[in-house]
């Protein structure tokens, strides 16, 4: 056995673990496990109290047990107990554990915030850093709560050690980010800028952090620390590297801290003072000067340090956009990165690169490297680096360089990893319609892309083409041309298909007058593909099939036995089944006119953003992309054209859905272009409010709210005073994505931000919190909307939140002399409500007395003569006010009924608790 | 920073690290995620990784690899020489630290990481300091293995 445990060795502990790593089988491995389990538990519940050594080590065991994966439900209060050791090792391991168990026991909680409110106060530094730590690694609200406003003051006191102000400082920072809420803001924000100045660099660097944070979300706050980290920026760049000591990384001075500063002024725009913005360009050319030195030192610490800064003065500059030299300085440095032998520096100037030419000053200069980045995608062996190169081609792309970029993308795309393929062709659809000049070519582009990726070209890509080819008249032509040259080969891909059977339906008769595309040449065409296909696609081919019989009379007779045959009219998919019935039905009663209205050709389609766009946006996540708006425009050509699309519309959205869908549901997987209709054209039809399980929330706070066969909806709620919060637990109940996910919930609800995923995983669970705030008593419960895509469809669901009056009590216990007292004091007739009704479940005592409390009253013993009456009295409390309430509730056993009594100084209160209250018996 | 892994070549976790508070359920999937994203890396390629919304930045040092992840904003170089100076802090602490003074003092690595790190931001980025706080609070070294680290 190696014994390598060092320092405070614990031998127990490295025996454990080395039994443990020989341990030959998983089995073998728990069984030693649970033999130590079993042992510390003996430990634990001994009659002798073990020493703090055995404590430790116990601790530490198990937490070493939890680490390896398995679960752990004791020794936490032997781990709570260490924090008040004074051994500074026995704190040490409390705390880690603590840090790495979190355990939201509420008891648990009060006890370690109470140790870490000792350690705090003890004015022990190493002490207070463990606290700090515990807070930071913990991040809870509970102990937001308890701490937030006691840090600000550590941090700025005056005489707070400089280790103890870094750990205020970042633990501040981590408990903004949780709950921001809670940090109050104030006078000692100012004083947190002037921390900047300090001596201490690793307080600088801390401050940096926490001031780059909350400058985020304030900036007018925070604006004096532009001028102090310039200042600070301008004396590290220029320091000798000796001069910052043991802050010299590798011959680089201080980076860290460099690149923190140069991340706050990220934070604001270009400072507005002449002298102080020279001042910064100076800072940013030294940066940009000293990457052209020759190295320090050969070790690769020293060239990343450097570039690091250098990389973050860059992402400075592009930000700021404002100084054409710079920018274009820093394009060249980059052009010089992206042939250096590093991989990874030839992987950030790609991905730097990309935001460097959707600046105006630099795209040009951009432009100039598209030859190495072509290359870069030709022989880069990191697929990953490929990948970058894939971005800035497409972030550099514009009409002078569209047809050679879209070119090299589609020829990478035969070969490109798996990983890739779909970005790829949303990129190249994306492009070749932004810079289509010629519709043909974009036409011949998509066409392409099916061909060689046709398993990545998702709907919204041929949705995207058959909208642009109706929308456009000059291109229809040549389009029905194309497609039918490309179904002549003997195995294309299912998509082609779909695009064909759209396009030569529509179109087919541009084309028909040429004897070797003849209206019976392209349906024997389309239809030697039809049983090779999925049955979406075959739906489509059949309204293809009818869309022929009214473009070419000469094959309705063809087509008609097609329809008829038992394959089609008797098929197994009702969808199939019954377009097949109808069609042909149609097309034998229908006289020429009416088919010619009813399968008219498609009206075009109304602008709109590219879906291609909305997908790629997604998968890339906002932000990630330049700005693609002018795409919209590019789709219709000119805008009066636009214009004419949008009257042809109105009235005449149903007329189509009817010819694609004909009679059936629009929820039938097959309806085709239904992309068209979703969100913004339909909006969803107002939806019952679900409020089933609501009343079952009255007395406890706890449980399912809602469900349906995807999606369950649970509550866990608690509350103080006036104010709640509420966590909602929406489990996906399927094995697939729901997609943009979003639930709103009404104004007077205070929703944590936090909690907005747009997607939640099959199976998986997303928890979103909601914090409320009772104003004035109310009736009304709030009601909770939550949208999401599953599969093709929007779901639209509204929840009743179970949040009521009887939610902000709080119990008050008293005699009975108090009680008549104040019984009496309620005499007003408007006061008192009383309600008389028959029992609806089985009047059994205890659950009646748990139902009481649960509504949030005290149940006061011995007021009532009468044993078997409750009584029960408690405060509503309100933002406002304050109402008291008194309550009894006579149940008569013989008769299976309840009185209930209540007076409150409101009758309003006094009404809606009634009402809540005796729906639960 | 969102969290920190560091795990074997047989993707045996050897220390973790979260900067923001995440299920169980939630911690399993990233840690199988990103062992066999990182394993999966060919040697030479470069130290990043574009993972959901999150950059990844690996290195292998030995037999383990450091795996960190951060925000998309964050600076890559210095994410990588982040992870260099914890290994420097590792070892100075243990004396040519390996995978196994890791696995025996797993509370140890996790004590210098606290003096370095704090709440995903780096808190002390002198070496000379951080190593004092972390002498301060430990009896006297002794025993030291002579496994040897290749720091490259």
């Amino acid at each position: 056995m190696p014994a390598v445990s060092k320092g405070d060795g614990m031998r127990g502990l490295a025996v454990f673990i080395s039994d443990i790593r020989n341990c030959k089988s998983k089995e073998a491995e728990v069984k030693r496990i649970n033999k130590e389990l079993a042992n510390i538990r003996s430990k634990f519940k001994g009659d002798k109290a073990l020493d703090g050594y055995s404590k430790k080590k116990y601790v530490c065991k198990l937490l070493f047990i939890f680490l390896l994966g398995h679960d752990i439900d004791f020794g936490h209060m032997e781990a709570v107990n260490l924090l008040s050791s004074n051994k500074y090792t026995e704190k040490q391991i409390g705390y880690l554990f603590i840090s790495v168990l979190v355990n939201s026991n509420s008891d648990l909680i009060r006890l370690i915030n109470n140790a870490i409110k000792n350690d705090l106060t003890s004015r022990n530094p190493t002490f207070m850093n463990l606290a700090l730590h515990c807070i930071a690694n913990v991040g809870s609200r509970e102990m937001a709560e308890a701490f937030a406003s006691e840090i600000p003051r550590i941090l700025v006191a005056g005489d707070t050690m400089d280790s103890v102000k870094q750990s205020a400082a970042l633990c501040l920072l981590r408990l903004n980010r949780t709950s921001p809420d809670l940090v109050p803001m104030g006078e000692w924000t100012a004083r947190v800028v002037h921390l900047l100045n300090d001596q201490h660099l690793g307080v600088v660097t801390a401050a940096t952090s926490l001031i780059t944070t909350l400058a985020q979300k304030n900036p007018d706050d925070f604006k004096t620390s532009v001028s102090l980290a310039v200042a600070r920026l301008s004396r590290i760049v220029t320091s000798a590297s000796i001069d910052l000591q043991d802050y010299t990384y590798y011959f680089v001075a201080a980076p860290w801290l460099s690149v923190k500063l140069l991340r706050l002024l990220q934070s604001y725009p270009p400072p507005e003072d002449a002298a102080l913005r020279s001042r910064l360009t100076e800072c940013l050319e030294t940066i940009l000067n000293k990457a052209q030195e020759p190295p320090k030192s050969k070790k690769v610490q020293h060239s990343n340090a450097k570039n690091a800064v250098l990389f973050e003065a860059i992402a400075l500059i592009i930000h700021h956009d404002s100084e054409p030299t710079l920018l274009v300085r820093a394009c060249n440095q980059l052009g010089q990165f992206l042939q250096h032998r590093e991989t990874n520096l030839r992987y950030l100037a790609l991905e730097s690169m990309c935001t460097l030419a959707s600046s105006e000053f630099s795209h040009e200069a951009v432009k100039t490297h598209m030859e190495t980045v072509i290359n870069a995608l030709k022989t880069e062996r990191d697929v990953s680096v490929r990948q970058r190169a894939v971005d800035l081609l497409y972030a550099m792309c514009d009409r002078s360089n569209a047809k050679q970029i879209v070119a090299e993308m589609l020829s990478y795309l035969e070969t490109a990893d798996y990983s890739i393929r779909e970005e790829i062709v949303l990129k190249v659809a994306i492009l070749a319609e932004k810079y289509a000049v010629d519709y043909t070519w974009y036409v011949d582009t998509i066409l392409n892309l099916i061909r060689i990726a046709g398993d990545y070209v998702s709907e919204e890509v041929w949705y995207r083409v058959i909208q642009i080819v109706i929308n456009r008249d000059d291109v229809q032509g040549y389009a029905a041309k194309t497609v039918f040259e490309a179904l002549q080969a003997p195995a294309c891909h299912e998509n082609l298909v779909k695009v064909g059977g759209y396009i030569l339906g529509e179109f087919g008769n541009l084309i028909a007058g040429d004897s070797r595309s003849s209206p019976l040449v392209q349906f024997n065409l389309l239809h030697s593909k039809f049983h090779l296909c999925s049955v979406p696609t075959r739906a489509l081919l059949l309204s293809a099939y009818i869309k022929f019989i009214n473009l070419f009379p000469e094959v309705k007779a063809t087509i008609q036995d097609v329809l008829r045959s038992d394959s089609q009219l008797r098929n197994a998919d009702v969808e199939l089944q019954q377009r097949a019935v109808e069609y042909l039905r149609l097309s034998c009663i229908a006289s020429t006119d009416i088919l010619a209205t009813v399968l008219e050709e498609m009206p075009p389609f109304p602008e709109r953003e590219s879906s291609i766009l909305a997908k790629l946006k997604k998968k890339k996540g906002p932000g990630k992309l330049p700005d693609m708006d002018d795409s919209r425009r590019s789709v219709n050509g000119s805008t009066e054209h636009s214009e004419n699309t949008d009257t042809t519309n109105k009235g005449s959205t149903h007329s189509f859905t009817d010819v694609l869908n004909l009679n059936s549901t629009p929820s039938s997987g097959a309806s085709l272009l239904i992309d068209v209709f979703s969100e913004s054209s339909a909006p969803p039809a107002a939806i019952d409010v679900s409020e089933e399980n609501f009343p079952r929330f009255v007395c406890k706070n706890n449980g399912v709210i809602y469900e349906n066969q995807l999606l369950q909806i649970g509550l866990k709620s608690e509350y103080r005073q006036n104010l709640g919060r509420m966590y909602v637990f929406y489990g996906n109940k399927t094995s697939t994505q729901f997609l943009s996910f979003s639930s709103s919930s009404p104004p007077q609800l205070n929703v944590h931000p936090k909690a907005a995923d747009p997607m939640i995983e099959g199976g998986a669970q997303m928890q979103q919190i909601l914090n409320i705030e009772c104003v004035s008593d109310f009736r009304d419960a709030p009601v909770l909307n939550i949208q999401f895509r599953y599969g093709g469809t929007l779901q639209n669901i509204a929840v009743k939140l179970p949040v009521m009056l009887n939610k902000f009590f709080q119990p008050t216990e008293m005699m009975s002399q108090d009680f008549f007292q104040r019984w009496k004091q309620l005499g007003a007739p408007q006061q008192e409500v009383q309600k008389i009704f028959k029992a609806k479940h089985p009047m059994d005592t205890e659950v009646t007395k748990a139902k009481i409390l649960g509504f949030g009253v005290a149940l006061l013993d011995g007021v009532d003569p009468n044993p078997a009456n409750f009584v029960g009295a408690g405060v509503i409390h309100t933002k406002t006010t304050q109402v008291g309430c008194l309550l009894r509730l006579e149940p008569n056993m013989q008769a299976q009924m309840y009185r209930l009594t209540l007076r409150t100084s409101r009758d309003s209160v006094s009404q809606r608790l009634c009402e809540l209250l005796s729906d639960q018996f | 920073m969102r969290f920190l892994l560091l795990f074997s070549r047989q993707g045996k976790l050897r220390l973790q690290k979260w900067f923001t508070s995440m299920s169980d359920r939630e911690k399993k999937k990233i840690i199988r995620d990103m062992t066999t994203m990182v394993l999966a890396r060919q040697a030479r390629s470069c130290n990043f990784l574009q993972w959901k919304d999150l950059k990844i930045i690996y290195k292998r040092y030995a037999s383990l690899y450091f795996c960190l992840a951060v925000e998309s904003q964050e600076n890559e170089l210095l994410a990588l020489e982040i992870i260099h100076r914890y290994v420097e802090l590792l070892d100075k602490y243990f004396g040519n630290v390996c995978e196994l003074d890791i696995i025996f003092n797993f509370e140890k690595a996790y004590f210098i990481l606290d003096e370095f790190l704090m709440g995903g931001e780096i808190q002390e980025t002198s070496k000379q300091i951080v190593n004092r706080s972390i002498e301060a609070s430990d009896i006297p070294r002794y025993l030291k293995l002579a496994f040897t680290i290749n720091n490259c």
